[in-house]
């Protein structure tokens, strides 16, 4: 353990059993980032998701997946095979003195062990159980099999991403995952917070599906009032409008001489868009390429009566211009005058952020196991007291089973013996 | 009935505008919290004057349904900061307040005499908020974007959509919708060590920031191997079929996606056809992907002759993991979010009665509460100015006239 973990943390003290599969490892590590002491538990042969990659350096081994790294920082890792009778009896001991469990099996797993929320209730009144699941653990589709890129297409973004008229499409990590899992972290933040008046725990139930929805910025919304579908437009932005003027594109994407930028034209009683626009503008008539836009005030500019001849015809001269610049010159006008423009970055150009550097935003963690330090990102939120940090480097498969069984639980050496051979850890 | 809630007695004073500062408010409104939002007729928040969802199409500050559902259960006043009186108003809604948010540029709430340092004088534990793109401090903290711009800098855009293609992402302030949650997090856990402590403290959050989390595994490939990751479609190196399909209907697509030998077993069985079944290219994961193309063809003409419902009735019933691809309107009709109560009725006062997300999370013992449709600009001034302030009506009825509170005549034209 690091020095690091000395520091004030928000959840110092308290203990996870972190349960969870690739669909739930980050909320496991955001609570351990908080201080939390995380205990991950595997089945003895290793989670599965071990052989996810990328891996380090390539070498395809449980041991050197970067995605369990990734999302299992701050834990610490035991084997326990809970279908087993004595697994079930060394996981009641374990809640005893835990304060959350979290879990993403299918629904029913858990109370099918005899281990749901009101039989682990029982050992530990306190206890919070948060099970994150595709679509929450009861109703007519908590059994449904599910997989990241159904869950983005069931919670609406999917539709909305892609080209019209090219299939939908997503992007190329596990978002509906991850938004769960976090999800997952902020449930059982709130569950904490009332167990600290109330001294009950509870079980917080979370839907992928639902935490996939609140991206849609809108897209619900739209139908609720308007009865329209968002469509996925790529590139452009879409703004609905009553007959007969129909849907408006505004182009947001723009190719550059490196890359691309996104921006969106604007202006009207947005005082922000209307600047950006103009000084936009003006960048562009410098260099004798804003044509008759020099002569347009973007304070009249009004995106619910604007014609799409004349939207595309001011996209296109802010097109014609971006193809001169590059990302970084762009970006810095964009600092230097106002104007609402930013780089669409790669990993690479996001790893090398001068902001994100400034901010120390990266950090390193070791990984003696590897002599080596490896580069992850760091807060996601940067607090004036009891910060977040990492504690420690994702776990080897069963690396603290002495810490916790021996030491903790007080089994001997001799029944450790006899647990792993008959693989319950 | 009275139900327990989570945040019951805490009082939050919210600055914040668009996306990302609300969310986090609202949270804490949903748990019981008493959030008072304070905003401007001079500068309205900009969800307020875009398009996005409009009551009958029309422009209008309070017609946007768009800015509503950010704002659940919020008592909305109407005060200009920028007026000294304004600013010894707010000064009274800090000290009453456990939770101040705000989400300006770096500086502004400075400009304002409102940021952290003189708000601690005020009220020394309290827990300040501040949402920003980029941060506080930094080369590029002063960049005043939207959460697209965010978006696009923290390398979603680039990572999403087809390896032929441009960027899919389009106009979405992505990160807009994973930094509050983790704001939530952190305020829950200050809110808490306060208790012990009575120290508040100030918490920071650049989107830039927590939005790279969701790209982690990413971030270490390059950090490691030196790998810019390229967008990869639908496809996915562990699975095949993995993609998206089109079926009969307008714009209808359907995915499938097959990780196991059981699966694809019940793949063929649902599809039935021997085409696909009894050919050895497509028998193992590692055949199936040598010829992915072919593969993605062959079932593309078979889902092209079914609904989408159908398809994924056939794949479920057959142990496969199928979905369809959801218009809002499916969201609507969807029987699993309706078990879950996913959108909840309000009545706005000038949208009507409309839908509110109560998000993912379920409680069995402290479940969150939607009761109160978003405020019109201004439109608990009565309540927060009275109830909360202790202003009698005359204090009111000047502060009015000196346009410390702001009405609909401050609105820029």
């Amino acid at each position: 353990m690091s020095d690091n973990q000395e520091r004030e943390t928000l959840l110092g003290g308290y203990r996870v059993l972190d349960l969870t599969n690739e669909r739930g490892f980050l909320c496991g590590k955001i609570l351990g980032d908080f201080g939390a002491d995380v205990i991950k538990v595997e089945p003895p042969g290793g989670d599965p998701a071990r052989n996810i990659g990328p891996f380090y350096k390539d070498i395809t081994h449980p041991e050197k997946s970067l995605y369990w790294f990734a999302l299992n920082t701050s834990k610490r890792g035991i084997t326990l095979n809970i279908e087993t009778a004595d697994g079930r009896e060394i996981f009641g001991r374990l809640i005893k003195t835990a304060d959350f469990v979290i879990e993403s099996f299918e629904p029913g797993y858990m109370d099918n062990l005899g281990l749901g929320y009101p039989a682990l209730e029982k050992i530990n009144p306190r206890i919070i159980v948060t099970s994150i699941t595709p679509f929450g653990s009861t109703g007519p589709y908590a059994h449904y099999k599910a997989s990241d890129m159904i869950l983005w297409a069931m919670g609406g973004f999917m539709y909305l991403c892609g080209e019209s008229g090219e299939p939908p499409c997503r992007i190329s990590l596990p978002q509906s995952y991850f938004a769960g899992a976090l999800h997952g972290a902020m449930g059982t933040m709130l569950a904490h917070f009332y167990r600290e008046t109330s001294v009950e725990g509870q079980h917080v139930d979370v839907s992928m599906q639902e935490a996939t929805i609140y991206f849609l910025m809108g897209a619900s919304e739209l139908w609720d009032l308007n009865k329209v579908n968002r469509q996925r437009t790529g590139a452009y932005q879409f703004v609905a409008r009553p007959s007969p003027l129909g849907r408006l594109r505004l182009r947001n994407y723009y190719p550059c001489k490196d890359g691309y930028v996104v921006f969106a034209p604007g202006g009207g009683i947005n005082r922000a868009l209307t600047a950006s626009s103009t000084a936009l503008t003006e960048m562009a008539d410098e260099e004798g390429m804003a044509g008759d836009l020099r002569d347009y005030n973007w304070r009249n500019f009004d995106s619910s009566r604007i014609s799409q001849g004349e939207c595309d015809h001011q996209s296109d001269i802010f097109a014609r211009f971006f193809l001169t610049k590059t990302k970084r010159e762009l970006y810095e006008a964009a600092m230097e005058r106002k104007i609402l423009v930013a780089p669409l970055t790669t990993i690479k150009e996001l790893v090398e952020d001068p902001q994100l550097a400034a901010r120390e935003y990266f950090v390193k963690v070791e990984h003696p196991e590897l002599a080596d330090t490896i580069t992850y990102p760091g807060a996601p939120i940067k607090m004036s007291e009891a910060p977040w940090r990492i504690s420690r480097r994702a776990p080897l498969l069963g690396e603290h089973n002495e810490e916790i069984y021996k030491k903790e639980l007080g089994l001997s050496k001799k029944q450790l013996t006899i647990l792993k051979a008959i693989k319950v850890i | 009935m009275e139900t327990k809630q989570v945040l019951t007695g805490v009082k939050c004073v919210d600055f914040s505008w668009v996306a990302a500062g609300p969310q986090v408010t609202r949270t804490l409104a949903e748990h019981g919290a008493t959030v008072v939002r304070v905003e401007s007729h001079r500068r309205p928040d900009t969800l307020r004057l875009n398009l996005v969802a409009n009551k009958d199409f029309i422009p209008g500050i309070d017609r946007s349904a768009h800015a509503a559902v950010y704002n659940t259960n919020k008592y909305g006043m109407s005060l200009d900061l920028t007026n000294p009186k304004g600013r010894e108003i707010a000064e009274k809604l800090i000290e009453w307040a456990d939770v101040a948010c705000e989400s300006f540029g770096p500086g502004a709430m400075k400009r304002l005499g409102l940021d952290y340092e003189e708000a601690r004088k005020i009220k020394p534990d309290i827990i300040y908020c501040s949402c920003t793109m980029q941060g506080q401090y930094g080369p590029h903290a002063s960049f005043r974007g939207y959460g697209y711009h965010a978006a696009a800098l923290a390398g979603f855009a680039d990572l999403t959509g087809f390896p032929d293609g441009e960027s899919a992402l389009g106009h979405s302030a992505y990160v807009d919708y994973i930094a509050p949650w983790y704001m939530v997090i952190a305020v829950i856990g200050a809110l808490k060590r306060r208790q012990s402590t009575g120290k508040g403290m100030y918490l920071d959050q650049a989107q830039l920031e927590a939005g790279p989390t969701f790209l982690a595994p990413a971030i270490l490939d390059y950090t490691v191997n030196g790998r810019i990751m390229n967008r990869m479609g639908n496809r996915d190196p562990y699975a095949a079929p993995h993609g998206t399909y089109p079926c009969e209907g307008d714009d209808s697509w359907v995915v499938i996606t097959v990780f196991t030998d059981a699966e694809w077993q019940g793949f063929c069985n649902a599809i039935g056809s021997p085409e696909l079944s009894h050919n050895q290219k497509f028998a193992t994961l590692m055949n199936r992907k040598e010829n992915e193309d072919e593969l993605d063809n062959l079932i593309k003409k078979w889902t092209t002759q079914h609904r989408a419902e159908q398809v994924v009735d056939l794949m479920q019933s057959n142990g496969v993991p199928a979905g369809r691809v959801y218009k809002a309107e499916d969201l609507f009709s969807d029987p699993q979010l309706k078990h879950r109560e996913h959108y909840v009725y309000l009545e706005h006062q000038v949208i009507g009665r409309h839908a509110y997300d109560s998000g993912a999370i379920r409680f069995s013992k402290t479940p969150q509460r939607l009761w109160k449709a978003a405020p019109c600009l201004g439109e608990d001034n009565e309540y927060v100015y009275k109830e909360i302030l202790g202003f009698s009506d005359d204090d009111i009825s000047d502060l009015m006239a000196e346009g410390v509170i702001t009405t609909e005549a401050d609105l820029p034209v």
